[in-house]
């Protein structure tokens, strides 16, 4: 506080305590900051987390391993292949299932229209942030294009459960690998469009240049993961370090930031664009015919037409859906690269048909808490422009 | 570096508190004392050929009902990667029913402030040395700590 003293009166400053409340159209989600501000800039930064929390890794433990499945799609419901993925990988890892090659090469397929319709969603809504409306309509309409693909393959728009333990729900309809085609070829040159509508304007180079930076050492202490972090310069995609799925058979590259800036954030996220839709064109190719559900017979479940016929394939289904079968005992913990971040599932198994505990590491979560140091010392225009590029989701976040 | 190399390096360098050393899957869980785990994760971060410079996940498990486990009751789990050899390992601490507390790593990396505000506002463990330990996820004023395995899963 200080008080300066003139010929008419006394002016005193002081700090303000402000409320960014959970209703609030820039906090992406139901996000609470308790803000200290010295006039418009930020001293201060306090998230209030919870509006979302829905205890969801406690409803996990009575649950069994496939009716967990639908639940996964409610974590960052944005890209929900990619937590589908995330979660059977690690259940796969646990039990040592084997999946067919035509099912890793659709997950990843999935995956990756899933990651490019979540960093529409983001460039749009940040834009929109920062005052550049036009780039959300434009990627409102890729959008739509992404998910009429998605409920062609799987019956769903948004939260597909399109993975299976051991596989995939099904397997596309024929003229899904054409319309998808059409796609990769007509995404670069609509990318091309709304990447020049601010790539080099102005008010954005001014609103997002040294804004929010965060150091490689300082993003790598704060647990930053995805894009986040790559914006720095540090070089760690767990797509290419820790293979999984079909990831290890597809050439891609990726896009690194200097600054660390929000800026940089930005580009990183429209490149990682470009290299999903390359991802997609090599995945239509490798595309071989095959079975989409693993062989093995403990965890596969059968087909509805041999469940319908034979009395083993009856019974076994409902076992597997009612109380799945016993795995085995251990504990693992996978990463993958959703597309946040490093989503993480640690599932302890006591040997049962339901997990005895799963921890969801939520990308969201633990990139949210570098906001205070992203944004102290700017001014509350910037720390909108910081939340965005952050590109959290709530559901993910409070789990 | 492979992963059973790290748990020995773990091992010479702090003698008697590695408890055990288990595999499963690939992935290497080191079983550790909770006395002198802030100096075993410093060693790990500034270590120059090991580099655990990014905290993936921490987190408890409640082994109350798990069956034929004879440990304390808590497990402290703590999950490191580097991101220059792009190695992984886990540390695992229990931690008693009656005393829930160990020390904080937050010095260490910046990330485990978050993860134990949420370990502690759902599972009850508390942190020594934490700079703010509140909860995070449950209103300020909630009782009892979710996660524990009595607390039934429609609350109370």
């Amino acid at each position: 506080m200080s008080v300066t003293e003139t010929p008419e009166k006394k002016i005193v400053q002081k700090d303000i305590t402000l409320n960014m409340g959970p209703q609030h159209p820039s906090t992406h989600g139901v996000l609470r900051l308790v803000l200290d501000l010295q006039g418009e800039t930020v001293v201060g930064v306090d998230p209030r987390l919870g509006y979302l929390h829905r205890g969801i890794e406690k409803w996990m433990e009575s649950r069994t391993y496939h009716q967990i499945i639908p639940m996964t799609d409610r974590l960052d419901y944005i890209s929900c292949m990619c937590n589908n993925l995330g979660y059977v990988v690690a259940v796969e890892k646990l039990a040592g299932i084997t999946v067919p090659e035509r099912a890793q090469v659709l997950r990843t397929l999935a995956a990756e229209l899933t990651r490019i319709s979540s960093h529409l969603i983001w460039v749009g809504t940040s834009a929109v942030d920062i005052g550049a409306m036009t780039v959300l309509l434009y990627a409102a309409r890729e959008r739509e294009f992404i998910l009429d693909l998605l409920e062609m393959a799987t019956g769903a728009r948004l939260t597909v459960s399109y993975a299976r333990i051991g596989g995939v729900r099904n397997d596309v309809p024929r003229d899904f690998l054409e319309k998808c085609r059409e796609f990769t070829e007509l995404f670069p040159k609509r990318l091309e469009e709304y990447d020049t509508l601010i790539r080099e304007n102005r008010i954005w180079l001014k609103r997002t240049v040294g804004i929010g930076v965060m150091t490689a050492e300082k993003a790598i202490n704060y647990g930053l993961t995805g894009a986040s972090l790559r914006g720095s310069g540090v070089n760690y995609d767990l797509r290419k370090v820790e293979p999984y799925a079909a990831y290890d058979q597809v050439d891609f590259d990726v896009p690194l930031g200097k600054n660390g800036d929000v800026y940089d954030r930005y580009l990183v996220r429209i490149n990682e664009m470009r290299q999903s839709n390359r991802i997609i064109k090599q995945c239509l190719d490798l595309l071989k015919p095959g079975p989409v559900v693993t062989a093995d017979p403990r965890y596969a479940i059968p087909e509805k037409m041999y469940v319908m016929k034979s009395m083993e394939s009856l019974a076994h289904q409902f076992v597997l859906m009612s109380k799945w079968v016993p795995m085995p005992k251990g504990e693992v913990y996978v990463a993958t690269e959703g597309s946040k971040g490093e989503l993480g599932f640690y599932i302890v198994s006591d040997g049962s048909g339901r997990p005895y505990r799963i921890k969801i590491r939520a990308p969201s979560y633990v990139n949210l808490s570098a906001l205070p140091a992203m944004a102290t010392g700017h001014m509350l225009s910037d720390m909108v422009a910081c939340i965005g590029t952050i590109d959290i989701v709530l559901g993910e976040c409070d789990r | 570096m492979d992963p059973l190399q790290i748990a020995k390096m773990v091992e010479e360098k702090f003698a008697g508190q590695v408890l055990d050393t288990a595999t499963y899957a690939g992935q290497v869980a080191i079983m550790l004392k909770k006395e002198m785990i802030r100096d075993i994760c410093r060693y790990l971060k500034d270590e120059p050929s090991l580099k655990m410079d990014l905290l993936s996940d921490l987190t408890a498990v409640d082994f109350s009902t798990y069956p034929n486990d004879t440990g304390l009751r808590f497990e402290v789990v703590y999950n490191l990667i580097s991101t220059e050899y792009h190695h992984r390992i886990r540390l695992k601490v229990r931690v008693p029913e009656e005393d829930p507390r160990i020390d904080t790593v937050s010095l260490i990396w910046q990330t485990a402030n978050w993860h134990e505000r949420e370990t502690f506002d759902l599972m009850g463990i508390t942190f020594d040395g934490h700079p703010d330990l509140r909860r995070i996820l449950l209103p300020e004023d909630w009782e009892g700590h979710p996660l524990r395995k009595e607390y039934p899963l429609k609350g109370y």
